[in-house]
């Protein structure tokens, strides 16, 4: 089962290396990692999903906290929050097909960002289900490079 | 007021705040300028023979006296020796502090001369640590270090020092408070969780209150002894938890686990109620986990909410100070008294005493052989009880947990978690410094002792008068033991050859301490009765029976009810495949 890891930490060197090394000492696996600022330039806010049974959930949440750094978990209901995933991808196109995979693009409402003659760079944003099914559309094309963001969210409301 | 001053200074200064008295260390290039502040300060400084020396000195230190220890070393290969000390330390929840040099901040990542990534090699293995890149931190860095080293589940804490940032320049200024926005240890126990233990308690037909180190690092004796004693309970203990109740105490039943006592053991298996104190259900003390317990309801009350629930599922989980919530829970059941029915515990008391009768610890005293367990019962006789025992690992560990009954917490200090060999004599030193007045042992073995032997120094010239017994069998006695029953006897790599070498009484004159040396079981009492009169340090090397095991035992991944190879079940029923997975 996947869960969805609000962590607030204080924005200090190695805090990052602290729940990396959590993770990977607890044999905990984590699906996707994003970390950035916050409206507080003293706080971090790391977005972890992390794909564990309900028990071992409970232990990820009570290790991470024992971490001095950590401010505050929250376990994101998908239902009351939001999430996004960014993916930047290089999709192979030619005369023929660049106008297919523009039309695909506009679907998506993605962004080109990148123009060249044997390549386009695509930018879309979404849930991962929705860059999933994007990525699955584009790579008949042919798809030269390709990175995710790994999921961003915050709670809705309050 | 503010001062200005050098990192170093600045240092030295925050660590007589924190109220040290004592640091272990050994100099080295990027500790300098700290040392060279050390000089002028009131602060003992014991110099030991290896950086392993020092931390576990002060790990000694910090379980004899429950204050902070402080150990120090220098960058590169001075912090990596720290390293086994800390992991000790951390395993079993001591508060410790471990100040290390760093080369200066414009050479980390260069692989200067003696760099080691120091936070980042001891990271999964501190409850916290710090790089300090700034002189101006370093008041509230050692603040914060102490604070987290001591309070909730104490652990080692380590601050990484460059030398720049040592001889770089400051105001000093401390604060009223570390500010730490997330640690917040929670002490007190939940409320209705408080009373739905209490009601638990006295519902319970054949409780047992299963009593962990986390009851002596928050000094929670009496309010133990008071459940115990008010509700008619029966105690059993960890390795960690010897102490925290009272060993002649008649409800005690020993220690539980892997060489625990068929009584405890029995009675974890029948009972319907474990009062779990400051404890972490280790594999050591469950056996079989599918099997551990199966009639019981759990109450765990711990400090640490990451304990609750890792390994054995609680049905009652209380996250506190263990003497914090004993004394609600103490309070909670007397209120609750007279309207929950107890049911009648005789049966269950008269089964326990049952199994104690039945099943005593035993070993053959009638084989004319020096005994391991005859020579602990000596030391244990002839110091009344009295003494702070230290332990090193193994099999000596094993037989002084059994043997030295201990009645009153920081008492017995021995390297549970983590195992380490060569603990004992350094961390004697360290209980001995900090508890002057105190006969202190450290109940050795041959392999072990010989890991730090050197401390012997440290020992010598500090006037650390401890008392070295070597229970000599000429093995790693424990290896030895394991390859004999789930190894078909194939003794590989296990005999120290004690004949050739080294010549333990020789050694410790070397070293400037007293060395005596016991074949005969008439002759224990007498070079007991001459260490204890000695001032110095002495080492006993007692030649004990080389193929004695520690019985009774739980082999590993057997569940707790198959004890073997005791009197009653000699070694000759001991099947190799009873051993599931053995890990050794």
């Amino acid at each position: 089962m996947k869960h969805t890891l609000s962590v607030l930490v204080e924005n200090k060197p190695g805090v990052l290396a602290r729940v990396a090394e959590l993770f990977a000492r607890r044999g905990f696996n984590i699906d996707s990692l994003a970390v950035g600022t916050t409206e507080r330039p003293d706080i971090s806010r790391m977005t972890i999903v992390v794909d564990v049974a309900e028990h071992s959930l409970e232990q990820v949440r009570k290790q991470l906290h024992k971490l001095i750094n950590v401010i505050e978990i929250v376990d994101l209901d998908p239902e009351a929050s939001v999430a996004r995933e960014l993916v930047l991808a290089k999709v192979k196109v030619d005369k023929d097909s660049r106008s297919e995979v523009i039309e695909i693009v506009d679907i998506f409402r993605g962004n080109i960002v990148d123009v060249s003659p044997e390549s386009i760079i695509v930018e879309v944003t979404g849930s991962s289900r929705k860059l999933q099914a994007f990525e699955d559309l584009v790579r008949p094309y042919g798809i030269k490079e390709l990175v995710r963001t790994g999921k961003v969210a915050l709670p809705r409301g309050k | 007021m503010q001062l200005r001053m050098t990192g170093a200074q600045a240092l030295v200064r925050s660590l007589e705040e924190e109220g040290v008295e004592i640091i272990f260390g050994i100099p080295g290039g990027v500790l300098l300028p700290v040392f060279d502040v050390l000089y002028d300060s009131p602060i003992r400084k014991v110099l030991t023979r290896h950086e392993q020396g020092a931390a576990h000195a002060a790990d000694g230190y910090a379980r004899a006296t429950g204050k902070v220890g402080v150990c120090m070393a220098t960058s590169g290969p001075g912090a990596t020796n720290l390293v086994t000390g800390i992991a000790t330390a951390y395993m079993d929840s001591i508060p410790l502090v471990a100040i290390t040099g760093q080369v200066a901040t414009n050479l980390i990542g260069t692989d200067a001369f003696q760099e080691a990534d120091t936070t980042g090699i001891t990271m999964p293995i501190v409850k916290h640590n710090y790089l300090v890149k700034n002189p101006a931190d370093i008041p509230d860095v050692v603040q914060e270090a102490f604070y987290i080293a001591r309070t909730g589940r104490p652990g080692p804490v380590l601050i990484d020092l460059p030398v720049d940032v040592s001889r770089g320049e400051l105001k000093y200024q401390r604060r009223d408070h570390p500010v730490l926005p997330g640690y917040k240890p929670t002490l007190k126990g939940h409320k209705k969780q408080v009373r739905l233990a209490a009601r638990a308690i006295l519902e319970a037909r054949n409780p047992v209150i299963y009593a962990g180190g986390g009851v002596i690092t928050s000094g929670a004796s009496a309010e133990l002894r008071k459940l115990a004693e008010e509700n008619g309970i029966h105690v059993t203990h960890t390795l960690m938890g010897k102490g925290a109740f009272p060993e002649s105490h008649p409800l005690s039943m020993g220690m539980l686990g892997m060489h625990g006592t068929r009584c405890a053991n029995y009675a974890m298996c029948e009972t319907d109620l474990i009062i779990a104190v400051g404890t972490r259900f280790d594999d050591r003390i469950t056996g079989k986990l599918s099997e551990f317990a199966p009639k019981a309801r759990i109450i765990h009350i711990d400090v640490d909410p990451a304990e609750i629930g890792k390994n054995v599922r609680a049905h009652i989980p209380i996250v506190g100070d263990a003497r914090q919530v004993l004394k609600d829970l103490n309070a909670a059941v007397r209120e609750m008294r007279s309207e929950v029915r107890s049911p009648d515990r005789s049966e269950w008391h008269a089964l326990i005493e049952s199994w104690r009768e039945k099943y005593p610890l035993a070993y053959d005293r009638g084989s004319g052989t020096l005994k391991p367990q005859y020579v602990v019962e000596r030391i244990h006789a002839l110091t009344r009880g009295e003494a702070i025992v230290c332990t090193e690992v193994g099999q000596n560990q094993m037989w002084a947990a059994q043997y030295y009954k201990v009645d009153r917490p920081r008492r017995f200090i021995s390297s549970g978690g983590l195992g380490t060999m060569g603990f004992g004599l350094p961390a004697a030193i360290g209980a001995q410094l900090g508890r002057p007045g105190e006969v202190v042992f450290d109940i050795a073995g041959d392999g072990s002792v010989q890991m730090t032997i050197q401390e012997l120094a440290t020992a010598v010239l500090e006037g650390a008068p401890v008392k070295v017994a070597i229970l000599n069998n000429g093995y790693l006695g424990m290896v030895r033991q394991w390859q004999q029953l789930f190894y078909h006897g194939k003794y590989s790599c296990s005999c120290l050859q004690r004949e050739r070498t080294p010549d333990f009484v020789l050694l410790a004159e070397a070293y400037g301490a007293k060395g005596i040396r016991v074949k005969e079981p008439e002759m224990v009492d007498q070079a007991i009765l001459e260490a204890l009169e000695a001032p110095c340090p002495v080492l006993i090397d007692f030649w004990v029976d080389p193929e004695e095991n520690v019985y009774p035992m739980v082999a590993p991944g057997a569940p707790l009810y198959d004890m073997i190879g005791d009197l009653l079940y000699p070694v000759d029923k001991v099947h190799p495949e009873k051993a599931e997975e053995p890990f050794l």
